[in-house]
């Protein structure tokens, strides 16, 4: 029976396998370069906390060179207070306890005096309970599903109200969609996103049939059955729209398989929430074209400080690099940051936190992000079309800023619930009992 | 009172208006717009917004100037541009990325005016709506098209907006037309039309040709008929045709469930296949050697980004460029295989644990290779034209080419490894090593020597099964992880040491998967077949095809 011995190796390092074993996150510093013989004294130490090793590298690498940038930038213009700024990076390699514990290495072994970092939820609800415990401070630059909002956490990506709830809108009321499929990946995020949607389209009268929710595996490869499904689906006669929430890898196979099995972005558009041109730099986008994303930024959006920064950002990293929707969050969070210390004249957490809201910076596109109560903050909502060159056609946008809302107000749970951190200094205050619940999240 | 089908509701007005106005034999009738106010329209598009383009496109269509059919396929592959200078409008011949001035063409004549570098001009940009609209006016003028093809796709996408003038279209073209399977989507749409006739007869006939006919649209259309108000009037009043029309549908529905179960067969027998193509290398490498290899997914990862190297080497040649991939594949994740055993997994033999572990440092090692390299994002792999779209039957069945592909080739995969084995004298050896290595050596076999080359065997095919993934999925340095569960799963459910097994065992995990996704979705689905495989492997713990003899009691 030896045989049973081999198959259980197998089946155990195919675990192994699956889980991709954490390789330890290595540690390195970087002191900003640049202007350094002009400022002086002890460098204000800012953490990074992306996975550059694992299967989040592919995004949060990005995050981890735009924050570099920014650091160096700040330290060419005579760094923060008359300091240095140096940039401490961490590697949690895609690997959620190891976010818990590089956070706890960040904040008590060194010392930095704010953490710009993760991208999935699971990674910041890991991370969220050391932030709270040790009073740090962390700004989460990704779109997310909301139903949170703590003390030491700016959320400077979208909320859903930011994001989802004005692409519905945008393919109710412009494109005419009637019937509506939600697919997205089994996990927190397109879970509670869905749930939201789905309340709100039941709110505006959408019937039951007129709704498919569906949801894969992560890094599900294999879309022959759903595409089919979808086109069934949208062969009614009524106007048909996917809204994905597939998250990472599982997008690309998900589109060529729309494009193999001819469904079109005309007949059946896909509007997504987690695909930008960073994704799109690694696929053949010809298939695509025509589909639709909704962010609160867009490479293709011109004016001069979008301008600026990509031409800074292609000469630090290469002519064909993209930049995405989370770097312009990371660059709004770090500018946000760096005001309220100059305000503070200190980079003390808690009298960061206190000049925080209220503090207003230009985004890149041109409008004002500027830091609420809740620590959400005010962002465009733009929706593109995918074009053959993997940029997108901004082809609808939101009439100025649209508030984070930290809470959805389409969720019985969370309607009556607000997060303010200025008059109530509460993440979860219920208004109708005027209760504050200790707990800032779900 | 009848209901037509709306498709899409704003669209039937503008649908409208055209159809009264314009188009094809009220063409010649009419004075032609001069060239000048054509060129005035066409530069309108610069600075409107997107219903308004519609109505400019609308107008355009309008003119039946000669050049409209010319502008309409620019402005849907976005080659319509305004220069900033004067505001004219130009189509533009090519869009390439790598040109540095673009070739400037009137719109009206479509002759070259000169050209101008893509800073100074600003594309003219369509949003869906705008392209479906545009799609329809282009099926109208390919009505008359000299290929047969592109007719039937033109009255198919006619058929989903039945008004007035498309009807009549229609009308005059069944009159003039030849083919075959044309003349039966007009016939299908015209049919359509006449249930809308006051006359119950015609009705009733029109109802009786429409007998399996699979366009979602008769589908919907025939059970329209059937609602009926609150009242309890029902959208079709006679019921005769009522009934005619409900047995018209119920064949329709058992046809298209019929094609649906075909469909998820053949989805079955694709994944399938493709679950065949990463377990034969791994049949070889774990079945015949004994060596668990978990860089065995590293392997085709290493062929996937082959691919997107020859693709790179060769951008003028993407048709031919997998035919150059796939031994290029082979050779590449072939060496990289015989590297790994003569440098590591011979030194290890015998000791399963220890094998498993370094591989899969191995495994992590490639990985941060590949990361160094070609950078963490995954790269851009492109489909060749003859592998995209799908080979359609009827409009309710289609089958997509890359998949057929993948089906063929992973049948010719399979046939060449087990002729290798079979009929060559590397076969002969590789049988004679793993079945009894001492008495091999007797024999003077080189065991040393057939350990490596089995090993690159494996790898190699492991390559070519990443050539074909690379049409599948994202060429990035975690494809090799995403599938290295699925081939131990086929190779130890279809018998260790057995490559029918292995043919076996991947067309039935697949099938038995693509068969419960449909009820169970793809993340149970994939549960339930792992809990059955579990199961199965309690009472069968060698497989569906285990190995008999001395050979396998060593194992």
């Amino acid at each position: 029976m030896r045989f049973i011995h081999i198959s259980t190796i197998v089946l155990l390092g195919a675990w192994l396998s699956a889980c991709g074993a954490a390789d330890d996150g290595s540690m390195s510093s970087d002191s900003g370069s640049g202007a350094e013989d002009a400022v002086s004294g002890e460098p204000i130490k800012v953490g990074v906390l992306h996975s550059l090793s694992g299967s989040m590298a592919i995004s949060e690498t990005t995050l981890k060179d735009t924050v570099e940038m920014l650091v160096d930038e700040q330290n060419a213009r005579g760094g923060l207070l008359g300091r240095p700024l140096e940039a401490v990076i961490v590697d949690p390699a895609s690997d959620w306890p190891l976010f818990a514990e590089q956070a706890r290495n960040l904040l008590e072994v060194e010392q930095v005096d704010v953490v710009f970092g993760c991208w999935t939820s699971v990674s910041r609800k890991s991370v969220l309970p050391v932030f709270e415990e040790l009073n740090g401070l962390l700004f989460y630059p990704v779109q997310y599903e909301g139903e949170e909002s703590s003390r030491n956490v700016i959320y400077t990506g979208a909320a859903p109200n930011q994001q989802a709830i004005p692409a519905i809108d945008y393919l109710m009321n412009e494109v005419g969609i009637e019937r509506w499929v939600l697919e997205g990946t089994d996990y927190v995020y397109p879970r509670t996103t869905n749930r939201i949607l789905e309340a709100y389209l039941r709110q505006l009268g959408v019937a039951d049939e007129d709704v498919s929710i569906n949801y894969t595996p992560f890094g599900h490869s294999d879309w022959q059955t759903r595409v089919s499904e979808i086109r069934a689906f949208g062969s009614t006669g009524k106007p048909t729209a996917v809204v994905s929430t597939i998250n990472g890898d599982a997008n690309v196979p998900f589109y060529l398989e729309l494009a193999n099995q001819e469904v079109s972005a005309e007949d059946i558009p896909v509007v997504a929430f987690s695909v930008g041109e960073e994704e799109l730099s690694g696929l053949d986008t010809e298939p695509l074209v025509g589909h639709l994303a909704a962010w609160n930024y867009f490479q293709s959006i011109e004016g001069a400080v979008n301008n600026d920064f990509i031409a800074n950002w292609k000469e630090r990293m290469g002519a064909d690099r993209t930049t995405n929707d989370p770097m312009e969050a990371h660059y709004i969070g770090f500018n946000l940051w760096t005001k309220a210390v100059e305000q503070a004249g200190t980079t003390d957490v808690d009298a960061v936190l206190a000049a925080l809201p209220g503090t207003e910076t230009p985004n890149l596109t041109g409008g004002i992000a500027r830091l609420l109560p809740n620590h959400h903050i005010t962002k465009p909502v733009f929706i593109g079309e995918v074009r053959g060159d993997g940029q997108f056609d901004v082809v609808w946008q939101t009439d100025g800023e649209v508030a984070g809302d930290a809470w959805t107000d389409y969720l019985p749970v969370s309607e009556d619930t607000i997060a303010d951190w200025v008059e109530l200094e509460c993440g979860n205050y219920n208004t109708v009992t005027e209760v504050c619940s200790g707990t800032n999240f779900e | 009172m009848p209901v037509k089908v709306v498709t899409y509701g704003e669209w039937q007005l503008v649908g409208l208006l055209l159809a009264v106005c314009c188009l094809g034999f009220s063409v010649s009738a009419r004075a032609q717009t001069g060239d000048e106010t054509f060129r005035a329209i066409v530069a309108e598009l610069g600075d409107a917004n997107f219903r308004e383009k519609e109505a400019i496109a609308a107008r355009l269509i309008e003119t039946a100037h000669p050049g409209v059919r010319n502008v309409v396929t620019a402005l849907m592959d976005g080659r319509v541009f305004i220069r900033d200078q004067d505001g004219q409008a130009f189509v533009v011949e090519s869009t390439a990325e790598d040109l540095s001035e673009f070739t400037l063409l009137d719109p009206a004549s479509a002759a070259e005016v000169g050209s101008s570098p893509p800073g100074q001009l600003s594309r003219v940009i369509t949003n869906n709506q705008l392209r479906r609209f545009l799609r329809m006016a282009v099926a109208r003028f390919s009505l008359s098209s000299a290929d047969a093809s592109v007719r039937r796709d033109a009255v198919r996408e006619i058929l989903r907006s039945l008004d007035a003038g498309n009807v009549e279209l229609l009308r005059a073209r069944a009159e003039e037309e030849e083919d075959a399977d044309v003349a039966y989507e007009i016939e299908t749409a015209l049919a359509l039309v006449a249930l809308d006739d006051e006359d119950t007869r015609v009705r009733s006939e029109a109802v009786g040709r429409l007998v399996g006919r699979l366009n979602p649209e008769v589908r919907n259309r025939l059970a329209t008929l059937l609602e009926s108000d609150e009242e309890g009037r029902f959208v079709e009043p006679d019921p005769g045709v009522r009934a005619a029309a409900a047995e018209v549908l119920q064949r329709i529905d058992l046809w298209r469930s019929l094609f649906s179960l075909i469909e998820t067969a053949f989805f079955g027998l694709s994944l399938g296949s493709v679950l065949v193509l990463i377990a034969i290398g791994l049949a070889i490498t774990f079945g015949v050697m004994g060596v668990i290899n978990m860089a065995h997914g590293e392997l085709m990862m290493l062929g996937a980004y082959t691919t997107y190297v020859v693709q790179l080497w060769m951008p003028e040649f993407i048709g031919l460029s997998l035919l150059v991939a796939v031994p290029a594949a082979f050779v590449v994740a072939g060496s990289a295989g015989i590297v790994i055993e003569r440098t590591i997994i011979r030194f290890l033999y015998g000791r399963p644990l220890e094998t498993l572990l370094a591989t899969f440092g191995v495994s992590l090692v490639l990985q941060q290779l590949v990361r160094s390299v070609f950078s963490a994002n995954n790269r851009a792999v492109t489909t060749p034209a003859w592998m995209s779209g799908a080979l359609e039957f009827n409009p309710a069945f289609s089958l997509t080419y890359n998949r057929l592909y993948i089906i063929l080739f992973s049948l010719v995969a399979f046939s060449l490894v087990l002729a290798v084995l079979k009929y060559t004298r590397l076969g002969l050896d590789i049988r004679a090593v793993s079945q009894n290595r001492a008495m091999a050596r007797a024999m003077g076999v080189r065991s040393a020597r057939i350990d490596a080359m089995t090993f690159g065997l494996g790898a190699g095919i492991a390559g070519v099964a990443g050539v074909a993934l690379s049409q599948l999925t994202n060429v990035g340095p975690n494809l090799g992880q995403s599938y290295i569960i699925d081939s131990f799963m086929v190779v130890v459910f279809g018998g260790v040491g057995n490559l029918w097994g292995t043919l076996i065992g991947g067309m039935s995990l697949g099938i038995a998967n693509k068969l419960l996704e449909p009820f169970a979705g793809a993340v149970l689905a994939k549960i339930f077949v792992l809990v059955l495989l579990i199961l199965f492997i309690q009472f069968r713990p060698r497989g569906l095809f285990p190995q008999t003899g001395r050979a396998a009691e060593s194992l």
